[in-house]
């Protein structure tokens, strides 16, 4: 799915870019061993985390991009970390329930 | 690979700012010789989870990787207090983090049984007020 599609129907913010054009897969949640495990090369990571762990979680796993819920934002030090390591950070005013919903519509919609 | 490829990196305690960095490095140079993706990835996690059990209960210590022909061996070694029941330590959710540890998204409980199940081997060597060395292997043939 493309991932510039989910983030506009998301009203998600760009907080570092370079998010991959495409994604394939979602993994929701704020623990960092269990997303370290789980979330895929090419995944949307939704949390609410934000602090500079989430950056490394995310270069590790090769997620296409972290979306923070709940208009979570990152202080520019953790942002300065993201952008060096290439992590694409949004921020959006939803819920993580209301993102997954959002997502899972639009990939009924696809099918 | 005419040569084992070793490298040694000091990992700060307490500092969650750079907890990882040996890790995404190493990570970075696995890649650069070549290893599959499903083998980096397994040696990132195991890695980034000793890492970060290192920063989080022994103040710091010493990682060092090896690369072979035949797998990545990785030898991470602390001054820490030790672990008093590894069967304990082992289990899913079973976790000794602070709350201020938990606060940052650590402390799951899923550190020691993530590097397990991540690697072909893992081997742990402790002793209480001494510290723990933990040697795991993965294999570079994909399973």
């Amino acid at each position: 799915m493309k991932t510039e599609t989910v983030l506009r129907e998301i009203g998600a913010k760009e907080l570092s870019g370079g998010a991959a054009e495409e994604f394939d897969g979602v993994y929701a949640g704020d623990l960092l061993s269990r997303a370290m495990s789980h979330v895929g090369e090419g995944n949307l990571w939704i949390t609410i985390m934000s602090n500079v762990n989430v950056v490394a979680v995310a270069s590790l796993t090769e997620a296409a991009a972290v979306v923070l819920a709940e208009d979570v934002t990152m202080t520019e030090d953790v942002l300065e970390a993201a952008r060096e390591k290439g992590v694409a950070v949004y921020t959006t005013g939803l819920t993580v329930y209301e993102i997954c919903a959002v997502i899972h519509s639009l990939s009924e919609k696809a099918l | 690979m005419a040569e084992n490829v070793t490298f040694h990196f000091d990992v700060d305690g307490e500092n969650f700012t750079s907890a990882g960095e040996a890790s995404v490095l190493v990570k970075k140079k696995l890649r650069q010789l070549g290893l599959s993706p499903e083998v980096i990835r397994r040696v990132s996690i195991a890695m980034y989870e000793g890492e970060i059990n290192m920063v989080i209960h022994a103040d710091g210590g010493t990682a060092d990787v090896t690369v072979t022909d035949d797998e990545v061996i990785i030898v991470l070694a602390d001054r820490g207090p030790g672990i008093p029941d590894i069967s304990l330590a082992m289990q899913e959710g079973y976790s000794t983090a602070r709350d201020n540890i938990r606060a940052l998204g650590f402390g799951a409980g899923m550190g020691l049984p993530n590097m397990k199940k991540y690697t072909d081997s893992m081997e742990i060597e402790t002793e209480l007020g001494v510290g723990t060395t933990i040697t795991m292997k993965v294999s570079c043939k994909d399973a």
